[in-house]
């Protein structure tokens, strides 16, 4: 791969987007590991996330207020200490060491589901909230039960909550701090785009790096322009 | 959905609801009969909506007993129905905003289909069934409303003002749709403070003022004769306070 000097920003980008159109294999290969990384740790944490943020809305338990609080507060976790926490858990000394998993993708997809799992519970939380103040009476009036509740709620605020998701994974594909510390960066293995772009920035390989923030950047805008695009056209449809 | 025995009548017993220091109901006592469509007449405020609230369970009062003739728990939960005011409709078609109730009552769903069709039929909505729910108009709205609550076939339907907010055309519609549904046999208790909605529907008025039940008279003799000086002024039109 050639070198560029920093200052030869033009020629770097002009490379960038050569590779974006040929199809780099390296580019190809660290995108994928990227959106499958980030698209499963989404998937596993809106199954967590959707029901615990709906029972923490509807249900009055001990220690509900506890946990609402929590999740709120997790919100902001900071990506690099929840990439040391699930280090810590997997690493050969750690509980969960017997399972080999640190320097996996698997514990990449662990460490940013940890990271969402609050956001889009307490997205949700707020969403089924608001709906359920809405929707109280009548379903009381039509003998909902407690699950029934849940369930209907969280399918009427389907919309809603897919804009939730989203921001999730608009946070989990653009952060570099938890994958890096599990992950480790290993060529053709853990390497992803936010991890690959510090590394080759660091290294001056501005190229690749700028190659894979245009996508990355694309993404983002992609992600946004989708969930605002689904809240406009579902309160057209549904009112 | 035939049950041998019936939930009514249900019975009022010194009915009162109390709410930060204030008596919105105070003291009701009435037996509210399986047969014919009571009608619960009074100016804005004198808590009729709170009133079929209490009967439906969905409040508690704070003092005095409803009884259901058919006991208590879930099966006089669910032989009873609610329109509400503003339709709460759910965020689907409305084919399947009818479909939901027999889905929570677990009615096997091959055997939803049939009833989701007839209800909308029965309302008129055959051709809007696909539609989402919440862009029908107002009065397909209520129609909707009142479809859902009777595909379960309830012996009871309450209903909160369900025209308060339409037009004439609109408004006769559900109305017939309200006499068909007596007719098939579902007790109807319906609030309204429109007098000639309570003449066109009424077979016995329930007159209510300051969360009082002043009087309750069949509807004929009501109109002819009220017993209470609320209820002759609030006929003649004049301004309750």
């Amino acid at each position: 791969m050639p070198r560029y000097p920093l200052t030869d920003l033009t020629a770097a980008f002009a490379l960038a987007l050569d590779m974006l159109l040929r199809v780099d294999r390296d580019l190809l290969e660290i995108v994928g590991l990227s959106l499958r990384v980030s698209l499963s740790a989404v998937g596993l944490a809106a199954l967590i996330g959707l029901p615990l943020g709906a029972a923490v809305a509807l249900f009055r338990f001990p220690g509900r207020l506890a946990v609402h609080a929590l999740l709120t507060a997790f919100m902001g976790l900071p990506p690099v200490v929840v990439g040391l926490i699930v280090y810590l858990l997997l690493s050969r000394a750690g509980p969960l060491g017997v399972l080999g998993l640190l320097f996996t993708p698997a514990a990449m997809i662990i460490a940013q589901c940890l990271l969402i799992t609050p956001i889009i519970a307490a997205l949700s939380a707020q969403t089924v909230a608001d709906l359920h103040e809405e929707y109280d009476e009548q379903l009381r009036s039509l003998a909902a039960g407690p699950g029934q509740t849940l369930v209907t709620l969280l399918w009427d605020g389907r919309f809603r909550l897919l804009t939730a998701i989203l921001a999730g994974f608009g946070r989990a594909v653009a952060e570099v701090g938890a994958v890096m510390i599990v992950g480790g960066n290993i060529n053709h293995a853990t390497r992803v785009m936010t991890t690959a772009i510090a590394l080759e920035t660091s290294k001056g390989n501005l190229a690749l790096a700028l190659a894979l923030g245009i996508i990355l950047i694309a993404l983002a805008l992609g992600v946004n322009l989708a969930a605002m695009a689904i809240r406009d056209a579902t309160r057209a449809r549904y009112g | 959905m035939a049950e041998a025995t019936s939930i009514l009548p249900l019975r009022l017993t010194s009915v009162t609801l109390q709410a930060r220091g204030q008596t919105l109901i105070d003291g009701i006592s009435a037996d509210l009969q399986a047969a014919g469509r009571s009608l619960i007449l009074g100016p804005n405020g004198a808590g009729k909506s709170l009133l079929l609230r209490l009967c439906h369970g969905l409040l508690r009062p704070t003092a005095g007993r409803i009884d259901w003739a058919g006991g208590n728990g879930e099966r006089v939960r669910r032989r009873q129905a609610m329109v509400f005011q503003d339709p709460v409709l759910l965020r689907r078609s409305a084919a399947a905003n009818i479909r939901y109730p027999l889905h929570l009552r677990g009615i096997p769903r091959g055997e939803r289909q049939a009833a989701v069709d007839e209800a909308l039929a029965h309302a008129g909505l055959g051709a809007v069934a696909d539609r989402p729910a919440r862009v029908l108009s107002g009065g397909e709205q209520q129609r909707l409303a009142i479809a859902r609550a009777w595909v379960t076939r309830p012996e009871v339907l309450f209903l909160d003002e369900p025209t308060s907010n339409l037009d004439p055309a609109a408004t006769r519609a559900i109305e017939e749709l309200i006499l068909a549904v007596a007719r098939a046999g579902t007790k109807i208790v319906m609030t309204t403070h429109d007098l000639g909605q309570a003449r066109r529907l009424a077979d016995e008025i329930l007159f209510l003022h300051h969360g009082r039940l002043l009087e309750r008279t069949a509807a004929a003799d009501f109109f002819a004769a009220p017993r209470t000086a609320e209820a002759a002024a609030f006929l003649k039109g004049d301004l309750l306070c």
